[in-house]
């Protein structure tokens, strides 16, 4: 588990965190698929310095990447790449899978 | 049809899938050397693969592109390193532009096949070996992860008909 390499200040930094309804949506979104930090500000009616103080929150805990592109602030929800190379085998295991129904479905015909 | 086993390396980046079909090593070769059975189940329904070429001979090369419900054409190809009919077959996948060739920098990822007679049928034992997290993404990509989760709607669809 990521917990057992976590400081006690970290750990506090986590939780704080994650403590506020705002930031944890934030967090679902942004693991989803990356997000400017204005279309954040558009989504929660609030100013774009508001949600920057959520990011900073959320960078803070390691939670989350910030990354300027041009003009934009893009954040995305940070995953430890083996967790994300284990959610992206889960993906193709499900493809071989389908991919195997097919081939029998070939083969017989249909 | 039967998934015998999966196993997922997530240190070593590999997917080994088994599976068992009742027809012949010979006919289950034939989805993968004939572009036209290949067709038929490389890309989900709502991604299907159009192969152009399929030069199914070793160092021969294939090009394919998927079609998206929304007019999206990802392209990718193949390279073929070992045939070994109907046994042994080992090739490359990669990314291609639009220009239906491979994009610089985008390591392909190997694919090993291997198709062994048991139990009066075939079991064939796909391996993919990637080289990291971004080109896994950059592969699933074209289509695949959309398409797979349209085809899981599908069969539940069915379930619930049923």
């Amino acid at each position: 588990m990521v917990v057992d390499y976590l400081t006690d200040e970290e750990v506090d930094r986590l939780f704080q965190a994650l403590a506020d309804a705002t930031r944890r949506d934030i967090l679902a979104r942004t693991m989803q698929q990356e997000q400017s930090v204005s279309t954040l500000a558009a989504r929660y009616n609030m100013s774009f310095a508001a949600v920057q103080k959520h990011v900073a929150v959320l960078e803070r805990a390691a939670l989350v990447v910030k990354e300027r592109r041009g003009r934009e602030q893009m954040v995305r929800g940070h995953e430890p790449t083996l967790q994300k190379a284990s959610r992206l085998l889960d993906s193709y295991e499900e493809l071989w899978i389908q991919r195997a129904q097919r081939i029998a479905d070939v083969l017989a015909g249909k | 049809m039967t998934v015998v086993s999966t196993e997922k390396d997530a240190e070593n980046l590999t997917l080994t899938v088994v599976a068992d079909f009742a027809a012949t090593p010979e006919q289950v070769w034939e989805l993968w050397s004939d572009a036209r059975k290949l067709e038929r189940w490389w890309g989900p329904p709502t991604y299907p693969a159009t192969f152009q070429r399929h030069d199914f001979v070793v160092g021969g090369e294939s090009r394919y592109f998927m079609t998206g419900p929304n007019g999206e054409s990802p392209h990718g190809w193949w390279r073929m390193q070992l045939i070994d009919k109907p046994r042994r077959l080992e090739f490359e996948n990669g990314l291609a532009g639009d220009d239906g060739e491979p994009v610089p920098g985008v390591e392909p990822a190997p694919g090993f096949v291997t198709f062994e007679t048991h139990a009066g049928g075939t079991r064939m034992t796909a391996v993919t070996q990637f080289v990291d997290v971004a080109q896994m993404e950059k592969l699933l990509g074209m289509g695949m992860q959309e398409g797979m989760k349209q085809a899981v709607g599908q069969m539940d669809g069915l379930l619930l008909a049923a």
